[in-house]
């Protein structure tokens, strides 16, 4: 067994049985249908293996399924942006 | 792809799949095209509540018959949905809001919703995160039968469904162009073919004026960026989604533990753009941290827009038009999800030429040439 996320405990299996049944062509839908890389790091360590994962399925290159990155950089607490008195 | 069928969906949303599974259940052959991949729009974007307090009827009711469709869909579609039913917590702020709770849940009781109106005691009982004074709350309506799916589940659960009934869903398919002859339907063309169609059904949220156009159809709706965040993750502490329609927020804690949530972010403009603001963060975490005190040492995680598909009164356009065969089912507002099982299901008796289960003229496109009733009870 291969842990590919391990925010969310996905293993390369996991990954590899999805493509499979749901035919997913893009890291977006393994993360809908797995919560890929939807943990605390945000996917910055298994989406780049997960998308070589995809390319050796698919047989697209790299280049066209690099993950995209949704912000903040890192977990934020919302009393820290939130601030006190909305300040 | 096929070269003929007797419906085009044009939209993979929660929509277009779940009156796939509608019609192909009914022997239709559908075909779905898809610009992108399944649920990219406002379906994997939104905060899935299903909330069946409304202030119009049409919409009480359209969600009232979903949710008894939510509450069998995943023995019927043979795929867990991820439903819950935690209720939904609506605050009311003043005397005003007061009057306009009172009206709305008269009208809910009397289509045989179980929602009350509920006070601080109350508040802090079903959810006791909850500060009634951050959230500025003299009282709250609440419905306990009201919930969540997870979005994603859903979507998938009626596309597979909709697959094994022999529908076809073309991903990354995208529509140039909609030929009409006669007045009628003809073909749909795509970047991978062209299709001769009885129908064509515009589920294709906000992107739904843009199709409309091919046919020569305008359509009133604008489509309004929306924001979202999600939070880690945390043992669980309320099961309600609790809302405002003074200040447009809404947020809840999911099956994973996390808290999701939105609010109208000051930068919201009509549009296309995709790119999340500081702004919407910002307001959205001081408004969190008001209303639930002990959020604000919580870690955020996530944020990202999504596309509410506006019309001027905030009810969906559903049914046929003046082309023959091109049909409507758009403009959800921003409940799209919620009222997707039971829209669907009308939809494809309409196609279908079988009795529907309640009328929907009253949501056609004509209704934008006398006065109109607009829902107010809208979040996000």
């Amino acid at each position: 067994m291969k842990i590919v996320c391990r925010c969310e405990d996905i293993t390369e299996e996991d990954i590899i049985k999805t493509i499979d049944e749901y035919g997913c062509e893009t890291l977006a839908e393994l993360k809908q249908l797995l919560r890929l890389g939807m943990g605390h790091c945000q996917g910055r360590t298994c989406l780049i293996l997960a998308a070589k994962i995809l390319a050796r399925k698919t047989g697209k290159s790299l280049d066209e399924i690099m993950p995209s990155f949704r912000p903040p950089v890192i977990p934020v607490e919302i009393g820290l942006i939130g601030g006190k008195d909305g300040e | 792809m096929e070269s003929r069928t007797e419906v085009v969906i044009v939209g993979a949303g929660i929509n277009g799949c779940a009156l796939a599974y509608e019609l192909a259940k009914r022997g239709k052959e559908v075909v779905v095209v898809e610009k992108n991949y399944i649920a990219y729009g406002a379906t994997g974007r939104c905060g899935a509540g299903i909330r069946q307090q409304w202030a119009t009827r049409e919409n009480a009711l359209l969600a009232k018959k979903s949710v008894e469709i939510f509450e069998k869909l995943s023995d019927e579609l043979g795929y867990d949905i991820g439903l819950r039913q935690g209720g939904y917590l609506i605050a009311i702020h003043d005397e005003e809001g007061m009057e306009q709770a009172k009206k709305n849940v008269e009208m809910q009781k009397s289509i045989g919703l179980p929602v009350r109106i509920i006070y601080e005691d109350e508040i802090k009982e079903i959810a006791p995160i909850l500060d009634p004074k951050g959230m500025e709350a003299i009282a709250a309506t609440f419905c306990p039968t009201d919930g969540h799916a997870n979005p994603f589940k859903t979507t998938y659960a009626y596309a597979m469904a909709a697959k094994k009934l022999g529908a076809k869903i073309y991903k990354f398919t995208e529509v140039k162009d909609i030929k009409v002859k006669d007045g009628k339907v003809e073909k749909v063309v795509t970047n991978r073919g062209e299709i001769e169609t009885k129908y064509v059904v515009n589920a294709a949220g906000a992107w739904s004026k843009e199709i409309a156009k091919m046919v020569g159809i305008e359509m009133p709706n604008k489509p309004v960026r929306k924001e979202a965040l999600v939070t880690e993750p945390l043992k669980r502490m309320f099961d309600c989604m609790v809302i405002s329609f003074k200040h447009g927020i809404y947020f809840s804690q999911q099956e994973e533990g996390q808290i999701l949530g939105g609010i109208p972010s000051p930068e919201e403009k009509v549009g296309y753009y995709m790119e999340p603001t500081f702004s919407f963060l910002k307001h959205m975490a001081y408004m969190l941290g008001k209303y639930a005190p002990p959020l604000k040492h919580v870690s955020i995680l996530r944020q990202w827009t999504g596309f509410y598909d506006v019309t001027p009164d905030a009810l969906p356009i559903l049914g046929e038009t003046s082309v023959e065969g091109f049909i409507q089912c758009n403009g959800f507002s921003g409940h799209g999800f919620m009222i997707a099982p039971m829209t669907a299901k009308l939809l494809a008796q309409l196609i279908c030429g079988e009795k529907l289960e309640m009328p929907i003229d009253r949501l056609s496109m004509e209704r934008f040439k006398g006065e109109i009733t607009e829902e107010r009870a809208v979040v996000g």
